[in-house]
């Protein structure tokens, strides 16, 4: 049975050291939910919390109706993926893989079945008899997964589970676990500060920084309309410019230096004369032959990649910023050549001269539904 | 780590531990320095203290432990740092054979060494005999300073030896190299550089020996004969030839855990001045020792090592030549081991076995969950139990033994002269050393894996016995060892607690030695010499380890 979870005012503190002000979120039934931040934002301490490693300053924690702050660990039903897997180096992979069943009072019977159901699953089954230590770390990371399943909890959580692999199998382990999860059905709270792993595994994702909460959507609306600078800035790349919102006979313009372009998706309440960041990815910029309008820039040094071309160039404010065009087969354009960037107004983002939020409309954040 | 901090379990162990602690180690240090304070009549007094530093016979003891103990420090540190340096940093052909004999120097009863040296050296000794007869060369005496100093230096060098290896092997080579292209190398590179690098665990075994030379007991009162030193001096107050004083012993004792303590905290202020570690991502490669350097290198270990063990093997010798108690006469036969049935072989081989096998289940159990406490649920309580096990580290054995016969030699707790108050003392003075090894254990083990297991629905309990215990087996068995060799070796307060019905293999040989019947003390010390080594033995199979922390 899978659960929802309702964290209200969650308060965490070490002494008078605060980690986690007042945070509260909904995560839905069956849902892929991964809390993302820089180290040190408080998102592994909030997952211990909900596993009930990390005691509970305030606030209430719910799985479904029942509140789970006092419930010891054992018996939240909870199965934990750990960045160290945390196997147990003394015992088989069966053994491991069945040692949770054995606390649950499961048949003998029973307790084989599932064991080898879930094996089976994360395709270890060959592996059954072996030591942890004779495995590579990602076949334990498999008998990690298949020994938290495999009692069927109502909420699985995971903790950094891929930091300890190389690259390739990261990728490869990312979509193991996506399938899984799809497969099981179960709610699933996942811990990274890896942005790429969160956009590719999430149906949802927390953005978190300083213990607080920034944004939490999808990967599209977290990448597209981010709430803040920075959500904008810890998601994917971009360019922050300062710029200046000028607003003419009903009508609302971005000005950036001598460049100016029509807005027509800022909020009603923000459409006023005030100074704005502006955030624009390195795709959001087109290039554009000098003479056509644009903001006046010069090539400083470019980088092919094949699939796109990265150019590093100088605004005529003085400004570093960085662009990607899709690669064409005529040549790149050589260092020192002047050039006008046009904006892909759709896709860039506003924000108030503070910062602290966006000013178009479209930004869709469950945190303000809380 | 747990979400609520509720009356559990542990909460219990922790419970239990307070009253243990507190019956057996407070109460009877409580006692000690309750006695030193006291006069015949029970009021309150210092003339003891008074007695002891107006009256040079007192206390010069104290000062004369310091001298010979300093100068043993030094000693052994000038002794095992080349010694460990050629071993670590170049290829000996035999290393297996140093450090195993190295071990059994370091693990050897104390009193063994200082037996066998009188043997040789002594007054009657085999080498001096010879030297006088035939060479006519007078070689002086061994007995004094002298003979403690290198009796203990001797024994108590693989000490350093072991401590540095580990130190040694800890040295990153590009460390040496970065070194190297500054321009500072060889005996520049070593005292500038390596020296340095091994400043902490320098400190940490010049501790360690100072402790164990300063606390010893057998050495001095067998070789050190009018150089009277404060262990020996603490025994004769509490059983010496003008009568019992417990209240003057326990005056010096508190002064000797004075001493003591100072040197903890210097020595704990000195290691705080060098706060790094280290560990090597590419240790040393081993040179190959050649030329004259290396012959030398070669004689200088198999050198040291010969001094330091053939004392052993000699005594071994003797247990079976023919003897009529005061002489060896000629031939062999096992005359000395049939003596030895006679007095109380088995028995005391018997009570060796229960009062080990006794104490060191209580340690085991005891270090196990003192570090889960410690290490996984610390609180201020945790910790004060933490410090009270360090207590021991710093009580000289006489003075434990002392402790528990002034505590348990009266009501309410009568347990003098009993196996428990044997098992007792064995425990004490074990523990602070049996803890420090499980504690440095457990933190090896990622707390990740207990989470997991309870995440699974284990309770604390089961995680605790199925999870925990069987990951730390490997350290705890070759830890037990260690502390096996120990208790079979105790001296210092079994000489105190012990009579004849508990009286224990290293007692008898004590005793056989002391009474001057020579076959006996070969043949018991033999037993002994067999006893520990083989134990050694078998912890360095299972351990299969160079890191050893005595």
């Amino acid at each position: 049975m899978s659960e929802h979870i309702t964290i209200v005012h969650a308060l965490k503190k070490y002494g008078e050291n605060v980690i986690i002000p007042d945070l509260s979120m909904n995560i839905k039934e069956g849902e892929f939910f991964t809390l993302l931040g820089p180290s040190g934002c408080g998102k592994t301490t909030l997952l211990r919390m909900i596993a009930g490693f990390n005691t509970i300053e305030g606030g209430d924690f719910y799985f479904s109706d029942q509140r789970i702050n006092d419930l010891d660990p054992a018996k939240r039903n909870i199965g934990m993926v750990f960045q160290n897997y945390a196997i147990f180096p003394h015992l088989t992979v069966r053994k491991n893989v069945e040692f949770g069943l054995k606390s649950r009072k499961y048949s003998r019977e029973e307790i084989t079945k599932q064991a080898e159901k879930y094996m089976r699953l994360m395709q270890i089954q060959q592996f059954a008899e072996r030591m942890p230590a004779q495995l590579s770390g990602g076949q334990q990371q498999r008998v990690a997964l298949a020994r938290a399943l495999c009692i069927e909890p109502s909420v699985l959580l995971m903790d950094e589970p891929l930091s300890n692999l190389d690259a390739k199998l990261r990728v490869e382990m990312r979509s193991v676990i996506k399938d899984t999860q799809r497969d099981v059905g179960i709610t699933t709270i996942y811990v990274t500060h890896d942005q790429e792993e969160a956009m590719a595994i999430s149906d949802r994702i927390a953005v978190m920084d300083e213990g607080v909460i920034q944004h939490i959507g999808t990967p599209k609306d977290i990448y597209q309309r981010p709430a803040n600078l920075f959500v904008a800035t810890f998601i994917g790349r971009t360019n922050i410019v300062d710029a200046e919102l000028v607003v003419k006979e009903g009508k609302t313009f971005l000005k950036v230096g001598s460049f100016d372009v029509e807005m027509t998706n800022v909020e009603k309440k923000h459409a006023k004369n005030q100074k704005v960041i502006v955030s624009i990815r390195p795709e959001e910029y087109k290039i554009l032959p000098k003479e056509e309008k644009g903001i006046k820039a010069e090539v400083k040094e470019s980088v092919f990649l094949g699939l796109n071309t990265h150019y590093f160039v100088r605004t005529e404010r003085g400004n570093d910023v960085e662009v990607v065009q899709e690669s064409t087969i005529d040549s790149i354009i050589p260092p020192g050549e002047t050039i006008s960037l046009g904006l892909n107004v759709s896709k860039i983002n506003l924000f108030t001269s503070d910062g602290s939020a966006n000013i178009l409309k479209g930004v869709k954040n469950d945190l303000a539904n809380v | 780590m747990f979400a609520k901090k509720r009356f559990d379990v542990w909460s219990g162990v922790t419970l239990g531990f307070v009253i243990l602690f507190g019956t057996f180690l407070v109460y009877p240090m409580f006692g000690i320095l309750r006695q030193s304070v006291l006069n015949e009549g029970g009021e309150f007094t210092l003339q003891h203290f008074v007695k002891f530093f107006s009256q040079k016979y007192y206390s010069m003891t104290i000062w004369n432990s310091l001298k010979v103990t300093i100068s043993i420090t030094l000693v052994t540190l000038l002794i095992g740092i080349p010694f460990s340096y050629f071993y670590t940093f170049y290829h000996i052909k035999g290393s297996k054979v140093i450090f195993v004999v190295s071990i059994l120097c370091a693990m050897s009863a104390p009193f063994i060494g200082a037996y066998a040296w009188i043997l040789l050296l002594g007054r009657g000794g085999v080498i001096t005999q010879f030297l006088k007869n035939q060479l006519n060369i007078n070689i002086g005496s061994i007995y004094g300073f002298k003979g403690i100093l290198i009796v203990q230096s001797l024994k108590l060098y693989p000490l350093v030896f072991l401590y540095m290896n580990g130190a040694f092997r800890n040295i990153d080579s590009y460390l040496l190299e970065a070194s190297a292209s500054l321009g500072c190398v060889g005996i520049k590179r070593f005292f500038r550089v390596v020296l340095n690098l091994s400043m902490p665990t320098i400190l940490a075994a010049s501790l360690l020996v100072f402790m164990q030379a300063f606390a010893d007991f057998g050495t001095p009162i067998l070789i050190g004969e009018g150089y009277r030193t404060f262990p020996v001096e603490i025994y004769n107050q509490y059983l010496g030839e003008v009568g019992t004083d417990y209240n003057f012993a326990s005056a010096i004792s508190v002064i000797a855990i004075i001493m003591t303590a100072l040197v903890f905290f210097l020595q704990k202020y000195a290691t705080s001045k060098y706060n790094f570690s280290m560990n090597a991502t590419r240790p040393v490669e081993k040179k190959k020792a050649k030329g004259i350097r290396g012959a030398l290198m070669y004689l200088y270990c198999y050198g040291i090592l010969a001094i330091a063990f053939m004392p052993q093997i000699y005594v071994s010798y003797l247990s079976f030549r023919n003897s009529d108690s005061v002489v060896f006469l000629e031939g062999y036969s096992l005359a000395s081991y049939r003596m030895a049935v006679d007095k109380l072989l088995f028995r005391s081989i018997k009570n060796t076995l229960v009062l080990g096998f006794g104490a060191l289940a209580i340690i085991i159990v005891f270090s196990v969950l003192i570090a889960y406490l410690v290490v996984r649920r610390p609180s201020w309580i945790n910790n004060v139990i933490d410090t009270l096990s360090m207590l021991p580290y710093i009580m000289p054995g006489a003075i434990i033994g002392i402790a528990l016969v002034v505590a348990f030699g009266q009501p309410p707790l009568v347990l003098s002269g009993t196996m428990a108050i044997m098992i007792i003392s064995f425990v004490i003075r074990r523990i602070p050393y049996s803890i420090r090894s499980t504690n440095a254990i457990l933190m090896q083990i990622p707390i990740s894996v207990e989470e997991a297991a309870i995440s699974l629905g284990a309770s604390k309990l089961k995680t605790f016995v199925v999870i925990t215990v069987p990951m730390m087996v490997n350290g705890i068995i070759s830890g037990a060892i260690l502390s096996w060799v120990a208790i079979v070796t105790e001296l210092s307060s079994s000489i105190i607690l012990y009579n004849n019905r508990n009286i224990t293999l290293t007692m008898s040989t004590y005793v056989a030695i002391s009474r001057g019947s020579y076959g006996l003390a070969c043949a018991f010390s033999a037993i002994l010499t067999l006893f520990t080594t083989v134990s050694l033995l078998l912890y360095l199979v299972i351990s299969k380890t160079e890191d050893i922390r005595l």
